[in-house]
């Protein structure tokens, strides 16, 4: 048990499902507020974009701090935020709109918000699928080309927030920077820069 | 609609009953401090004090009224916020006194009213309306005022005066979300004359037989019951008689979203999103939205002729 605990992964689990405790915990104690559903769809929604801006930090983090080891974790929050991504969607299907495939497809057709939502989840589902090592080694290199996907959800997300709210884009437009940041944390400049920040305050270690 | 002949209701039957023992308490605890002030004898203008003299009225709802704690921390009120839940936690920074309202614009009797003048306009009356915002929720709300027509006759429009335009205060010191540049300040909402002259059209100071929260919209609104939420301009302090259609504050920030008319539709949705349901607060299912949001007999005879979908 000890030992357990020692594991960060463990650790990590556990906060992966604070969002999840939350609801729980709210839903229980009668503090969803006046409109329940929607305060679901939003808080699981929210943090599918943040699982999503998690993930993508893995990798430029690694760069900036040197540690090769944080690559483990990233499978967990990308699992993770496909779990959140699925509590999303179940909420829309069942408590939004109550399996009602005709209204459900009209919605999706005719709702840019929604398409656009729908498509992000339908192009999780085969990265959370080949995520096994197994599939890794079977895919080979085409698994890190189907896993590039990962950004183009990012990018629908963000969009799927953005056109969904009234009028106030503060929110959506604070998920757009840090997707942009990460991105350009991507980009050959944005590893050289991580790389020469490295270099000047991190003590090497060796 | 079913409207059933006004009869006597008891406070207690319009106020969940956890509200109406909680008031009994604050009321009992306000009786040192009322038997102080009874020889200032002013009406008490907090929000939650005991409106008196209020008729019960012909306009009542064979539906569940919204719980008083839903009604009053689920708002929209972008002033104040736009989250939900922001009216509610910051709108006790508006101060309802000293408060006026200007009558002005293509009018015989252009005045400015102190809000203890309207309290005593006309008769206070109690009307049970659905509520149906844009955004696909509704309530149904107990709420106290009087007919619009009264001011307007008052103010005896010219013949010029084609449309009322309302203004919501515009002081950034008392609602700080006016720094806030998520609509152009101030809130301007209007009606054409015979909708703001209809007899459903009214001005409301209380809700649930209480002065009206201020996250509601104290110390005046409107209340249109037939059209999308944010046509009911909340703490207003300017009507004025126009000639030409008032651009409003929706129009001005999303055109090809909100247009001036707002009428509950369940045929025409908003662009993004279907109106032909709506969640009832308080419920778990959603339930069919009603055209003019089931006021159709006696509101569609305003917009014969007129292409719904065009003028949304």
């Amino acid at each position: 048990m000890a030992a357990a605990l020692r594991h960060p992964k463990v650790w990590i689990f556990g906060i992966c499902l604070f969002p999840l405790a939350r609801l729980v915990f709210l839903g229980g104690s009668g503090g969803l507020g006046a409109n329940p559903i929607e305060f679901i769809t939003h808080s699981t929604g929210t943090w599918t974009l943040a699982g999503l801006m998690v993930t993508l930090s893995v990798t430029p983090l690694r760069r900036l701090t040197g540690r090769a080891e944080l690559i483990r974790y990233r499978r967990m929050l990308g699992l993770f935020t496909f779990f959140y991504a699925c509590l999303h969607f179940v909420t829309y299907v069942w408590l939004d709109q109550f399996f009602d495939p005709a209204a459900i497809a009209k919605d999706i057709v005719k709702r840019p918000f929604i398409t656009i939502g729908f498509a992000a989840f339908v192009l999780l589902v085969p990265l959370a699928a080949t995520s096994t090592r197994a599939m890794m080694r079977r895919l080979g290199r085409r698994w890190q080309q189907l896993h590039r996907l990962v950004y183009l959800v990012a990018i629908l997300g963000v969009i799927h927030y953005t056109w969904l709210v009234k009028k106030d884009l503060t929110q959506p437009l604070i998920y757009g920077a840090v997707l942009a940041l990460l991105m350009i944390m991507r980009l050959p400049w944005g590893v050289m820069l991580l790389q020469s920040v490295r270099s000047r305050f991190v003590p090497a270690r060796f | 609609m079913l409207i059933r002949k006004p009869g006597d209701i008891l406070p207690s039957d319009i106020t969940p009953p956890e509200i109406y023992r909680e008031r009994r308490r604050f009321m009992q605890g306000m009786g040192v401090l009322a038997a102080g002030a009874v020889l200032g004898a002013t009406r008490d203008a907090r929000a939650g004090a005991k409106l008196a003299g209020v008729r019960a009225s012909a306009y009542k709802l064979d539906e569940e009224r919204t719980s008083f704690k839903d009604a009053t921390t689920y708002n929209n009120f972008y002033e104040f916020g736009t989250g939900k839940a922001d009216p509610a936690a910051s709108a006790g920074s508006l101060k309802t006194r000293p408060w006026t309202v200007t009558v002005e614009g293509e009018v015989g009797r252009p005045r400015t009213y102190d809000i203890e003048e309207l309290l005593k306009l006309a008769p206070l009356e109690e009307r049970v309306y659905r509520l149906r915002c844009v955004e696909g929720w509704s309530m149904v709300i107990p709420w106290v005022g009087f007919p619009m027509h009264e001011i307007i006759r008052r103010a005896a429009p010219t013949g010029n005066a084609r449309y009322v335009e309302f203004v919501t205060l515009n002081d950034p010191r008392q609602i700080p979300g006016l720094r806030s540049h998520v609509l152009d300040w101030p809130y301007v909402e209007g009606l054409r004359m015979d909708e703001a002259m209809h007899p459903l059209t009214l001005l409301a100071v209380g809700m649930y037989g209480e002065v009206l929260p201020n996250q509601n919209g104290a110390p005046i609104r409107l209340v249109v019951p037939w059209k999308y939420g944010f046509k009911s301009a909340k703490s207003i302090v300017r009507i004025r008689f126009v000639e030409k259609q008032p651009l409003t504050a929706w129009m001005r920030a999303t055109p090809s979203e909100y247009g001036f008319y707002s009428n509950v539709n369940p045929e025409v949705d908003h662009p993004r999103w279907s109106q032909a349901k709506e969640r009832r607060i308080g419920e778990f299912f959603k339930r069919d939205t009603l055209i003019f949001n089931g006021y159709g007999s006696q509101v569609a005879q305003m917009y014969r002729g007129m292409d719904l979908k065009k003028y949304f």
